[in-house]
């Protein structure tokens, strides 16, 4: 393998890597701010109950978040020092910001909302955990303008294969951006609803009764029940604008091959990219024509459209596109019917969490982690649908790859894929560590003496 | 916009100034967490619970300035960056797996399995001396200029010892800082070991550097520069020997200048600090790249300086709150 594929795979592993935890704490931020102000309006125990156990999470989370987002920083420099080169007047500032705006207010209001509860009055400890809320945003917010512009260029000017900023503004506030953030936050918002049901659902199968493992399951469901819906809808205005700007994008994810009319919409099939077909087809009739042009006659562009004369392929990879698109889609279908029978039982004779069927709970479990699956489907659609651009139409993946030898690249690969594996087996693992301990009514802090206190025992967290 | 004369000119330096304050604030910072990693064999259990809460609420902070150095290198260096960074792939391959075993270990030590934690103690351990090895490794790499020969890979295996020694002596001033009773007396006893390194590594960075390259030789040897600079070594000295003097005392009875020694060594990092910025000005790639050939293009810099100047006071303003809601010895760390 060369140097260019090796250091896309590693780029996509480090930032899909990456993505994982921002997507939680993003949501699981505002979540627990929530909790405290709940707790603050009725003093009910189960509010500080539930705030106890998820800010545990969430420190975890936010510092898997931070590693990997520092290797993340790097990775410009070490691997793709032609992105900098040709678009850094434009990315530069926009890190920049994220960096100055996000980074510090987070991390440096993180200490003081985890450690610091005693320490500083309640208003301020309230205080900090919106500020580290707020920041986790602003991160989502300038870097998905960055990588929007990315997909959507604007207010810019090409001078000697550097691009100079024209128009902040329309750079800030490209085609995409208003698309792309309302759907990450929506997913990161899906993705933190469905790790608290799926792990208060854990908790409840156990045997665990407490009010708040209650509260943290019905608040899970709630949440999932009202924001899927807005998320299909955000999918689906997303879709439009996709097929408004990159059009090849949207073909591939579509597997259709042909521009023209009464397009079906293909619910499953083989793209394969040397007959240039499907291999095999399940479709609707009409259905993508409708959906995509809101006519069953309208004209869906197709990937031959996107092949040259002397056959120089300017479509994507089809068949990565295509099926992760449709994990997506299948994903959020999945939430769609879960957390509207969850509701529909809860909501039934007033039964509250008592009300949900065995089944209901255990199909709860395994769908903590469906947050995650649907983002990464859905980035890897994004990002493989822009190929073979990194910047769409400016700037080309290979053109912005470093010379570094493939063996070296091949080395920091394989460590960092171990090294990931291992973290992530092990973030797992304390999850539900955590949970078990949490039912048993077990104090959550490794029980360990403080030095000034030798025999007072103090939960060091 | 040309307000202070030629923006071409005044906003690399700006820039160049705002990088070196970025590094400096990232070597004194992160420097004494990840010393407190370094030392952590020599504590036992107790003992390290003490010392990941005196770190604790700060670590996350503290490395968010090598986020903004590395982020301004990239932003407004773009050139210098690339050349800088792929030179260095795997020192920065190996710093970055450092950074990250340390950074989960924080957590994973006391939220996963009782059982597990020596692991993860090991974890963070390991995490902090690859970390320093490869800042230091880097350092010496920086100096011979980015070039790979059998003399400068041992100047940088030299310099990835000193460094990670004088990391390991901020970090035990720090514990005599934020420490009492017994982990106080040890943290005394650890600065007593690693002030050779501060004194060598000094030592073997002012040594080497001008006889590297004849033309930092001639920006501190020549007259009247030499006289101009000779504060910088002279006060370094006596700081070395003020530091020396306050560690056979400490600790004092009633816990008077436990602050010295750690700001003594700020004092000294800083000081060596500029010894090298002026060694090096006004290169950015030692000897290839100037900072107004790296620099980009003056209206994005514009744009990011003018963020910076409201962002960059507020930033201090709330890492000083930090700094005082934390203040004091350090307690048990938890979350109520
Ligand atoms: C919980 C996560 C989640 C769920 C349930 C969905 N999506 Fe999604 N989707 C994302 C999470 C996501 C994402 C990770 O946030 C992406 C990747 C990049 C982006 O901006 O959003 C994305 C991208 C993305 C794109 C690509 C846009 C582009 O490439 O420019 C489209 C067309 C859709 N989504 C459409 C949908 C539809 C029709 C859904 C209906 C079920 C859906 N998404 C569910
Ligand atoms: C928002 C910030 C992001 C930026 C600036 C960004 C930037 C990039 C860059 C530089 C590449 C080119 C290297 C390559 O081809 O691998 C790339 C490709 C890729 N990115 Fe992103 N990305 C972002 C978000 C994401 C996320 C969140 C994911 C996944 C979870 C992701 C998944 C991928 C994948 C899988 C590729 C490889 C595509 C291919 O090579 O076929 N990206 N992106
Ligand atoms: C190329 C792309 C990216 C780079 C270079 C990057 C860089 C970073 C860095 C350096 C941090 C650590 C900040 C700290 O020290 O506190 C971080 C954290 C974070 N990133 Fe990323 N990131 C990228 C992609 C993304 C994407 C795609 C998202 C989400 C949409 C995201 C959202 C966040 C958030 C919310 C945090 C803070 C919370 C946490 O750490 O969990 N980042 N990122």
């Amino acid at each position: 393998m060369d140097t260019l594929i090796l250091s896309r795979i590693q780029f996509g592993a480090n930032i899909s890597f990456h993505i994982l935890f921002p997507t939680i704490t993003i949501a699981l931020g505002w979540v627990l701010l929530f909790f405290k102000l709940r707790f603050a309006r009725t003093g009910d125990q189960k509010w500080i109950e539930a705030y106890r156990f998820w800010v545990k999470v969430f420190a975890l989370s936010f510092a898997m978040g931070v590693v990997s987002g520092i290797t993340m920083s790097f990775q410009f420099g070490t691997n793709w020092p032609g992105f900098m080169e040709s678009v850094g007047n434009i990315a530069g500032p926009l890190l920049a910001y994220e960096v100055m705006t996000a980074f510090f207010l987070e991390a440096v209001f993180l200490g003081i909302m985890l450690f610091g509860m005693s320490k500083v009055p309640s208003w301020l400890h309230t205080l900090s955990t919106f500020l580290v809320a707020f920041g986790t945003t602003m991160s989502a917010f300038w870097i998905l303008v960055l990588n929007s512009w990315m997909h959507t260029p604007a207010g810019f000017e090409m001078r000697d294969g550097v691009a100079f900023a024209t128009d902040w503004w329309a750079i800030i506030f490209n085609p995409s951006m208003p698309y792309r953030l309302v759907h990450m936050l929506l997913a990161s918002g899906l993705t933190v609803a469905f790790l608290l049901a799926g792990l208060s659902a854990f908790r409840w199968l156990i045997g665990d009764r407490s009010n708040g493992v209650r509260a943290t399951l019905k608040t899970g469901m709630t949440l999932g029940a009202v924001l899927i819906p807005l998320q299909i809808l955000a999918g689906d205005f997303h879709g439009l604008n996709t097929l408004e700007h990159q059009p090849q994008k949207v073909a591939a994810m579509e597997g259709n091959w042909e521009t023209g009319p009464n397009v079906p919409l293909v619910l499953f099939a083989i793209p394969n990219e040397e007959t240039r077909s499907n291999d095999f087809e399940i479709g609707i009739p009409n259905g993508a024509s409708l959906i995509l042009k809101h006519s069953p006659d309208g004209v869906v562009p197709g990937l031959n459209d996107f092949v040259t004369q002397d056959g120089t392929v300017l479509h994507p990879p089809v068949a990565p596109v295509f099926y992760s698109f449709r994990i997506m889609v299948a994903t959020g279908m999945a939430m769609l019917l879960l957390s509207w029978s969850a509701v529909f039982f809860m909501a039934r004779k007033k039964r509250g969490v008592e009300g949900l069927p065995k089944p209901l709970l255990w199909a709860m479990v395994p769908m903590a982690f469906s947050g995650w699956v649907a983002t990464l489907a859905g980035w890897y659609t994004t990002e493989i649908g822009r190929q073979p651009w990194l910047v769409q139409g400016v700037l080309t993946t290979e053109a912005a790859v470093a010379d570094v030898p493939a063996p070296m690249v091949a080395s920091t690969l394989i460590a960092y894929l171990a090294i990931y594996a291992a973290l992530l087996a092990a973030y797992i693992g304390v999850l539900f560590y955590l949970a078990r301990k949490a039912a048993k009514g077990e104090p959550l802090g490794a029980r360990i003496p403080a030095a000034s206190e030798a025999q007072v025992t103090v939960p060091a967290e | 916009m040309y307000l202070f004369g030629d923006p071409a000119t005044w906003l690399p330096l700006a820039f160049a100034a705002l990088l070196g304050l970025s590094i400096l604030i990232y070597v004194v910072l992160d420097g004494f967490d990840l010393g407190v990693g370094v030392l952590f064999p020599f504590a036992d259990p107790d003992e390290k619970d003490r010392m990941v809460a005196s770190i604790g609420p700060f670590w996350d902070a503290n490395e968010t300035w090598l986020v903004l150095a590395i982020g301004i290198l990239l932003v407004a260096f773009p050139t210098a960056h690339g050349t800088i960074l792929t030179a260095l792939y795997l020192p920065v391959a190996v710093m970055l797996v450092g950074l990250i075993l340390r950074g989960v270990s924080f957590e994973f030590r006391v939220k996963a399995p009782v059982k597990h934690k020596p692991a993860w103690d090991t974890a963070f351990y390991t995490g902090s001396m690859m970390t320093s090895l490869s800042q230091g490794y880097m350092l010496g790499m920086y100096i011979m200029g980015l070039e790979v020969t059998a003399f400068t890979l041992a100047f940088s295996a030299v310099t990835a010892v000193f460094l990670t020694v004088a990391y390991s002596f901020i970090g035990a001033t720090w514990l005599i800082l934020k420490t009492e009773g017994a982990l106080q007396l040890k943290a005394v006893r650890w600065s007593k070991g690693g002030i050779w390194g501060v004194v060598l590594g000094l030592g073997a960075i002012s040594i080497s550097s001008p006889l590297v390259s004849p033309r930092i030789f001639d920006k501190w040897f020549s007259v009247p520069e030499f006289f101009l600079l000779m504060p910088l070594p002279l006060m370094s000295g006596a700081l070395i020997v003020l530091l020396w003097l306050s560690l056979r005392r400490l600790p004092t009875s009633d816990d008077s200048f436990a602050w010295f020694p750690f700001a003594a060594t700020i004092v000294l990092f800083v000081l060596g600090f500029f010894g090298m910025a002026y060694s090096f000005y006004p290169f950015i790639v030692p000897d290839q790249l100037t900072i107004y050939e790296a620099a980009s293009a003056p209206e994005s810099l514009f744009i990011i300086l003018i963020g910076t100047l409201f962002v960059l006071p507020m930033i201090l303003g709330y890492t000083a709150l930090a700094y005082t809601v934390f203040r004091g010895k350090a307690t048990a760390l938890s979350y109520d």
